[in-house]
């Protein structure tokens, strides 16, 4: 029997790219659906009642929700080429890296890149102490998984995208070179993978969409001043 | 060679709680450490940089941390005795769903009922009851989340069962009259003892936050 694979979608969630590169990594054919946030689809609804977001896979019928269960699922589903090492205390690391990219460098990413001025500062200040603990741990490694692409790579792959385009939009360094000379290096690595390099969503639509992510939260700002 | 298990902890803690629970369950002998959070030893920040936090397990003298991260750890090195996540990759799936729910949501929600008042308090009440009724509704008529067995998204809540007294003195409200099917599922997880020694006494965690309420200036 064919397997039916489905992945409910936005178009520019770094959430949702995780799947689509574990998926393409592991040669999983499968269709995509595009949500929109403000519209959601019955369907969506109906396989994530509980947040109503995305990304949803859906496999032979039966929902998974939450991008990191998600991983976990499609990397035990199709084993090639793993994700998760077999070592038990090195998939709690990989999992505690995963975790800490999630609860605490994309928020304070996002902090320094909606701020400004003073705010804009001290929020850059703790996002580059988070980003430091990373680049300790990139020592001694080309990839976060070593020598082969691995669970960690992928859930902080979105620093590869997003903070150009961040930096790009605020136009100010969060991640200097000189700083974060290992980070930097595995961006480069990591996106020059092919499977990485053809999922990217287009870049002048990104920007132009956190641009005005933006300005409304600014604007926001000012309101409450 | 014997295994070198140590756990940091902190009585009151219901993440410490799931990892105390799981190591009973498993049946693991282990040093538990008590940690003061408010003077942390050298060692926890040494076995923890990154979040300073307990609870810790150490293995052999390598710290993993996070608790749900720490269970699933003890559930893979002791895999042949009481598992804790199901078989099945779709229903450990879901496992991992439920207790990311129960991280995200009742938490903070229960701190707020703790922490604050008023307005605020009420908010903290709300969320705090639509996220029991959702988990309620999730466990239906199952003796356990897990199904027929404890495992690990029982885990991942019942530590919370040690603070409702407190919560409901604290906001004026039985979670009983709004969940009777999670009571009753809780005191069947008590029945257990790898439940019952691993959750302090009501009372006591009352006490200890009346006392933590003064610091907020909310009693």
């Amino acid at each position: 029997m064919g397997e039916e694979v489905k992945l409910f979608r936005g178009w520019s969630s770094p959430y949702a790219l995780r799947i689509v590169w574990a998926l393409k990594l592991k040669g999983v054919q499968y269709e995509t659906i595009y949500e929109e946030v403000s519209n959601k689809s019955r369907a969506l609804i109906e396989y994530n009642p509980i947040h109503k977001k995305v990304p949803v896979l859906v496999h032979n019928g039966k929902p998974i929700a939450e991008s990191l269960v998600i991983l976990e699922y499609v990397d035990e589903i199709w084993k090639q080429p793993p994700l998760l090492p077999q070592d038990p205390h090195r998939r709690a690391m990989d999992r505690f890296w995963a975790k800490f990219g999630d609860e605490k460098v994309l928020p304070s990413i996002w902090e320094a890149f909606k701020k400004q001025g003073k705010e804009q500062e001290e929020a850059l200040s703790i996002a580059m102490e988070n980003l430091k603990f990373l680049e300790e741990e990139l020592k001694g490694k080309k990839l976060f998984g070593g020598e082969e692409i691995g669970l960690v790579d992928i859930a902080l792959g979105w620093l590869a995208n997003l903070v150009s385009v961040f930096e790009e939009i605020i136009g100010l360094q969060l991640m200097p070179e000189e700083k974060f000379p290992h980070l930097f290096a595995w961006m480069q690595v990591f996106a020059d993978i092919p499977v990485i390099k053809e999922s990217w969503p287009p870049r002048d639509k990104m920007v132009a969409k956190f641009q005005a992510l933006r300005e409304v939260h600014l604007s926001k700002e000012a309101q409450n001043d | 060679m014997a295994d070198e298990v140590v756990l940091l902890d902190f009585w009151a803690s219901i993440f410490g709680m799931r990892v105390r629970i799981a190591l009973a369950e498993k049946g693991i002998k282990y040093e538990n450490k008590e940690e003061d959070l408010w003077n942390k030893s050298p060692f926890l920040l040494q076995m923890n940089p990154i979040h300073k936090k307990i609870p810790v397990l150490i293995h052999n003298g390598k710290p993993i941390c996070e608790s749900l991260i720490i269970v699933q750890y003890i559930d893979e090195v002791w895999h042949d005795r009481a598992p804790l996540l199901p078989s099945d990759p779709y229903q450990r799936a879901q496992a991992r769903f439920w207790a990311d729910f129960i991280d995200k949501k009742i938490y903070d929600s229960g701190r707020k009922v703790w922490t604050t008042k008023g307005e605020e308090q009420e908010a903290g009440k709300k969320e705090f009851l639509d996220s029991l009724k959702t988990l309620e509704a999730e466990l239906g008529d199952k003796p356990y989340f897990g199904g027929d067995s404890f495992g690990f998204v029982d885990i991942a809540l019942v530590g919370f069962y040690s603070r409702f007294h407190a919560y409901e003195t604290f906001g004026n409200f039985s979670v009983e009259a709004e969940c009777p099917k999670l009571i009753a599922w809780a005191k069947r997880c008590m029945e257990k003892e790898s439940v019952s020694k691993s959750l302090p006494d009501r009372k006591t965690v009352y006490e200890f936050f009346a006392q933590r309420r003064k610091k907020f200036g909310v009693e």
